[in-house]
């Protein structure tokens, strides 16, 4: 009985006997699971941090850091080796510039679309149809671009090569393109509807209100999924890999083959080089700079949208 | 005995029989197939408060949103019979609903200010609209007869959703006159807001009257005594597809309608009776 607690019901009490004690157990015990499962999420992300920032100190101290900032050369394998890393930090920024190109504007379009000129039974169609598009393989993007994108460009793009940042670049877009548009879409549907009837109140045609109030309320949405995009397209591997070739160039001309920073890291953990080699040591300086740019982006588009997001009730 | 002597007198001492600002003609309402409203007849005189009353779900905000055409915004809904507007049917095939939404402006029950500055608030609906003044005295003007002006003129350039509820709706029915329109339609504005800034609001109206005309929904019956000139009571009755049908009880000046209706649904609704 609860003879000690002062708030024992006095009628029936015999009816009411909760078992406080096991319940008290268990919530503990749930409590330290989920705090277990947490635990390991944020384990291997400091984890591989670590080992990132363990081994790219390795390198430094076989390479100057000054080399890998000013050099123009990138040919680690080579007996004369140079590591300017800006050869591949090109190549990764131009292939993700004409991605975004691709995707940012036609991907905005579709979400807007989707959200509010699609009638129920289109965007029923539509919708499958673009989450169709982002559970392609990579791999197949990459073979995509190799052997259907790029002999048709090649029919009216004079000097375009076999491997080539352009159409890697283009395919990589509409990869990225079902992200951008389904965050995109979540973001402008957040807006509520209590807004566009106020806009709409005004004497305010449909493209004025999705212009002049929808898109504005759902900004911070937005760009957090150019944001998270972007990151995407400069971590993406396989299609560049297979696309866009493996000849480091340092070069702005999307028509000729390029290296990115995830394609080298591919082929040279394709290759033999031994855990210890100053080779294999380079693909962590590479993967940290990656990991710097993909960082800087995040920690962007967290304050962004923190300054940008608007609480509705 | 002077109005007989004098028979200008008349007509300004009974507005009723001036032409109305709003009429509407048998008017009927439907979602898809199914009856939401049936058969409204109603003359809103210009330069007085409206108000319809009546239990929830018996489609009195439904019949406000056929004065701007916003049940167009809703898929489904069709409207049959004529609603006048000067003489102008609206739902007529030549008439623009967004060019009604222009000349009949609209507060609704929650305040709902764009994510945007106060001043772009207001300056937004006029810009949209080709507004070619002075638009910083416009907005001034605006809050002004919204009454809020004095509370936000040092911070236009914050955002519309920093303001308390109370001010959000001023700052909207603010927004709301900045396109001068002649007609404002209020859906429950002060069913979100605290007993004094609903008063606040109640005085704001009595001045807006002056210019325009104004219909109001309300659940508040002393709201609907307190304010309005002329008061539509609503009702809904159960239909055999397990719907509600809504339908105009009684429509009278507003004294009437409290002190010595018609009908004795509405003796029972305004006395408290049921409801």
């Amino acid at each position: 009985m609860n003879s000690h607690s002062s708030l024992a019901r006095s009628q029936n009490a015999e009816l009411w006997q909760p078992k406080r004690n096991l319940s008290k157990w268990s919530e503990q015990a749930v409590k330290y699971i989920f705090a277990t499962f947490a635990l390991i999420s944020v384990a291997t992300t400091l984890g591989i941090v670590f080992t990132l920032i363990f081994e790219t100190f390795e390198f430094f101290q076989e390479v100057s850091i000054f080399r890998f900032l000013t050099e123009t050369q990138w040919t680690p394998l080579f007996t004369n080796a140079k590591f300017g890393i800006w050869v591949l930090v090109s190549a990764t920024l131009m292939t993700s510039f004409i991605a975004v190109f691709v995707a940012l504007p036609v991907g905005l379009l579709a979400a807007i679309c989707l959200s509010e000129y699609a009638s129920p039974g289109l965007r029923r169609w539509l919708k499958p149809i673009l989450e169709i598009l982002a559970g392609v393989p990579s791999v197949v993007y990459g073979y995509f671009a190799l052997l259907f994108v790029t002999p048709i460009l090649q029919s009216f793009i004079p000097g375009l090569k076999t491997f080539n940042a352009l159409s890697a670049g283009l395919v990589m877009g509409i990869s990225i393109l079902p992200l951008v548009a389904s965050l995109s879409e979540d973001a402008i549907y957040a807006v509520p509807q209590s807004l566009r009837q106020g806009s709409y109140a005004l004497g305010t045609t449909k493209r004025e209100t999705i212009t002049g109030v929808v898109l504005p309320a759902a900004l911070s949405g937005i760009v957090a999924s150019f944001v998270l995009s972007v990151s995407r397209a400069v971590g993406e591997t396989m299609i560049v890999t297979v696309a866009a070739g493996a000849n480091p160039t340092l070069t702005l001309d999307p028509r000729v083959p390029v290296q990115t920073m995830t394609a080298f890291i591919v082929q040279v953990s394709l290759g033999d080089a031994p855990a210890t080699s100053l080779a294999f040591k380079t693909i962590f300086a590479v993967g940290m700079m990656l990991f710097l740019m993909t960082f800087i982006l995040n920690v962007f588009s967290f304050w962004f949208v923190r300054r940008f997001q608007e609480k509705y009730e | 005995m002077t109005n007989i002597a004098n028979p200008t007198m008349i007509s300004d001492s009974q507005p009723h029989l001036q032409e109305p600002a709003l009429k509407m003609e048998g008017v009927s309402i439907f979602y898809g197939s199914t009856p939401a409203i049936r058969e409204v007849y109603l003359d809103i005189p210009a330069h007085q408060i409206t108000a319809f009353i009546g239990p929830s779900g018996c489609g009195k905000s439904t019949v406000l949103r056929c004065f701007n055409r916003t049940n167009d915004l809703i898929p489904g809904a069709k409207v049959t019979g004529n609603v006048f507007f000067r003489g102008v049917n609206l739902y007529s095939k030549k008439v623009d609903p967004v060019e009604v939404r222009r000349r009949i402006g609209m507060v609704f029950q929650k305040p709902n200010p764009f994510p945007k500055s106060i001043y772009e608030n207001i300056a937004f609906g006029a810009r949209i609209n080709g507004y070619q003044g002075d638009m910083d005295q416009l907005v001034e003007n605006s809050l002004r007869r919204a009454a809020i002006w004095d509370e936000v003129k040092d911070k236009l350039k914050d955002s519309g959703l920093s303001l308390s509820g109370g001010q959000q709706q001023r700052l909207c029915i603010a927004r709301a006159i900045a396109i001068q329109p002649e007609v404002i339609l209020m859906d429950e504005p002060c069913s979100a807001l605290d007993p004094i800034s609903t008063l606040r609001i109640e005085e704001l109206m009595q001045e807006l009257k002056e210019q325009y005309t104004i219909v109001i929904v309300t659940h508040n019956m002393q709201q609907a005594s307190r304010v309005s000139d002329k008061t539509a009571f609503f009702n809904a009755e159960a239909t055999e597809q397990g719907g509600k049908l809504g339908f105009l009880v009684e429509y009278d000046d507003t004294v009437n309608i409290f002190t010595n209706p018609k009908q004795d649904f509405t003796r029972d609704y305004v006395s408290g009776r049921f409801g």
